[in-house]
């Protein structure tokens, strides 16, 4: 708990928030994160909107139900039965449209790479890729040598998590969820510069 | 109403991404109205170069590229096709317990195929509980696999001569316990959605394929024989050890979605019957005939052999010249053939059976394109 007055209103929590103030009360935002202030009658959670954003964001990941070739399988597996990826908040919708996640799963031959573009460019802004599977990450164990697969779907789109396997265990694609959510946890859309 | 009302056809694009394909395949459907006035499949969406490839790899490689360049959910199923051939060519001959371990492993991939299209099936007609109970048996499958070959989807395990390895202790115990557990579910499958309402009405008497139609096309697997076609490569040209098992090949007549379920359901049965037969006629001894090169030349001929995959007849066309290599490998895809029976079996039915009808041929898009 923090010395001084308790805020009590939501315009003073964001000034508190966004601008340093002086001397003993002064807290980086940082640390501002994660502080209860306990009221007669309630409590007030303190921190800043870009945590509530990633928390937000991290927690419902729903990504798009788009299977390429093998690991498609493993990803229907992934959210079905044993492994159910519901239980992070990650539920497969039909349309891009809705999507925030873009799993490519599987190998992408260059007649499909327009089509899985534009399908990325259709997703709302922010959007994640996970790329799944040796073929997506970069022409695969057995198709490195061919002339219809691409090597490598990050020639296309970006890719936030890249993983290996060929093809990978639902386990591993749950560990690359897993840590795409670190990832959308550490991010500073809000504050960073240029942005 | 002086204006006589003025209606054109409208062409309607589905895929190539969308979430009943099952994999990336486009539909240019004609439409006049809601009906379906022609559906011309666009395919090479997932084009592997596979024949191609094989002309680089040696006979070993090739187990492995087949595995995942074709049809990837019965990879067991393309090892048998490839295997087959360069054991006929070769003249390689495979100890007797061998065959029967080939025999067990494609009849659970069999099954693993199968539940994995009725559970993707059932999504599509929105019936998304058949989804989640068929990936629970699924998964046990899965299991087996592991425990014997390390891989879920690509195992790799069959070799020129033999497999890989010898199953583990306790292993055939767990296959029958399997295979009792899956007859019980089975009939549970049934309960849920034969007698279902609603799933009879999304199927049946919908895209029909007649008898003739269905040996026009080519069609094989569960399609043709959904159609009245009597015609299983397991009947006609045993290989392994399926001319000492007892099994039945279900042929239906209707030649609807729901005999192409039926004839799916009752295959799975058998499956699990020709396992449990083979369990109990398994011999002890070698798994794998010995002093035969992982990098075996052929002698210079051809060979064309086939294997009853889950969706039908899959060929393999093998030219040898002599090398380590194949010279030319032809793959002759049932899904290929069952794609274009399509265009037949969606003339004149409404847009909302297109998925009921595209999901009830089981393709595989790897399977399509090679």
């Amino acid at each position: 708990m923090r010395d001084g007055p308790i805020p009590s209103g939501g315009p003073e929590v964001t000034s508190i928030a966004r601008i340093p103030l002086e001397g003993s009360q002064v807290a980086p935002i940082e640390q501002l994160a994660d502080v209860l202030y306990r009221l007669p009658g309630g409590a007030l959670l303190l921190t800043t909107v870009e945590n509530v954003l990633n928390w937000a964001r991290a927690s419902s990941l729903w990504p798009l139900t788009f299977g390429l070739a093998c690991c498609a399988m493993e990803m229907m597996q992934a959210f079905a039965t044993r492994f159910d990826l519901d239980r992070f908040g990650v539920i497969p919708r039909a349309t891009p449209r809705q999507a925030d996640l873009i799993i490519v799963s599987g190998r992408c031959t260059i007649k499909m790479a327009p089509v899985v573009r534009r399908l990325w460019e259709q997703m709302p802004e922010p959007k994640y890729v996970i790329s799944m599977g040796s073929c997506a990450t970069c022409g695969g164990p057995f198709f490195y040598d061919n002339y219809s697969i691409l090597k490598g779907i990050d020639t296309v789109i970006p890719v936030d998590v890249y993983v290996p396997g060929c093809p990978p265990r639902p386990e591993a694609l749950i560990e690359g969820v897993l840590k795409l959510q670190e990832k959308i946890r550490r991010e500073r859309r809000l504050t960073r510069r240029g942005a | 109403m002086a204006k006589a009302l003025r209606t054109e056809e409208l062409i309607l694009n589905m895929g190539p991404q969308h979430p009943s394909t099952h994999g990336v395949l486009r539909l240019v459907v004609t439409l006049d109205g809601e009906n379906i006035v022609e559906v011309m499949p666009d395919i090479g969406y997932l084009h592997s170069s596979v024949e191609k490839m094989m002309e680089h790899r040696n006979y070993t490689q090739c187990i492995a590229l087949a595995d995942r360049g074709m049809d990837y959910l019965a990879a067991l199923l393309n090892e048998m096709a490839v295997l087959r051939a360069v054991e006929t060519l070769g003249g390689i001959p495979v100890p007797e317990r061998a065959r029967y371990i080939r025999t067990i492993f494609m009849e659970l991939q069999r099954i693993a195929s199968h539940l994995l299209w009725l559970g993707t099936y059932g999504i599509d007609l929105g019936a998304t509980t058949a989804f989640l109970w068929c990936m629970r048996e699924r998964e046990l499958i899965m299991d087996l696999f592991e425990s014997v070959t390390g891989g879920r989807l690509h195992h790799v395990y069959f070799r020129i001569g033999g497999v890989n390895e010898d199953l583990p202790p306790g292993w055939t115990d767990r296959c029958r316990e399997f295979c009792h557990y899956f007859l019980n579910r089975l009939g549970e499958y049934h309960r849920l959605l034969t007698g279902n309402p609603i799933w009879q009405a999304r199927t049946q008497g919908i895209g029909v394929l007649t008898r003739e139609q269905a040996i026009a096309f080519g069609a094989s697997g569960p399609v043709a024989r959904a159609s009245g076609l009597q015609w299983d490569v397991r009947k006609s040209h045993p290989y392994e050890v399926y001319d000492r098992v007892d099994f039945q090949v279900p042929v239906y007549t209707e030649g609807d979605c729901f005999a192409r379920y039926l004839v799916r359901m009752d295959e799975m049965r058998e499956s699990a019957r020709i396992i449990l037969q083979c369990l109990d006629q398994m011999p002890e001894g070698e798994i794998r005939t010995p002093r035969v090169s992982l990098t075996p030349r052929l002698p210079p001929g051809e060979v064309y052999t086939r294997v009853e995959s889950p969706r039908g007849d899959l060929g393999i066309h093998l030219v040898s010249r002599g090398a380590e290599t194949p010279w030319r490998v032809k793959i002759r895809a049932p899904s290929f053939s069952n794609l274009f029976a399509l265009t037949q079996m969606m003339k004149g039915w409404k847009v909302a059976d297109v998925i009921a009808i595209l999901g009830s041929i089981d393709i595989v898009l790897a399977d399509v394109d090679r």
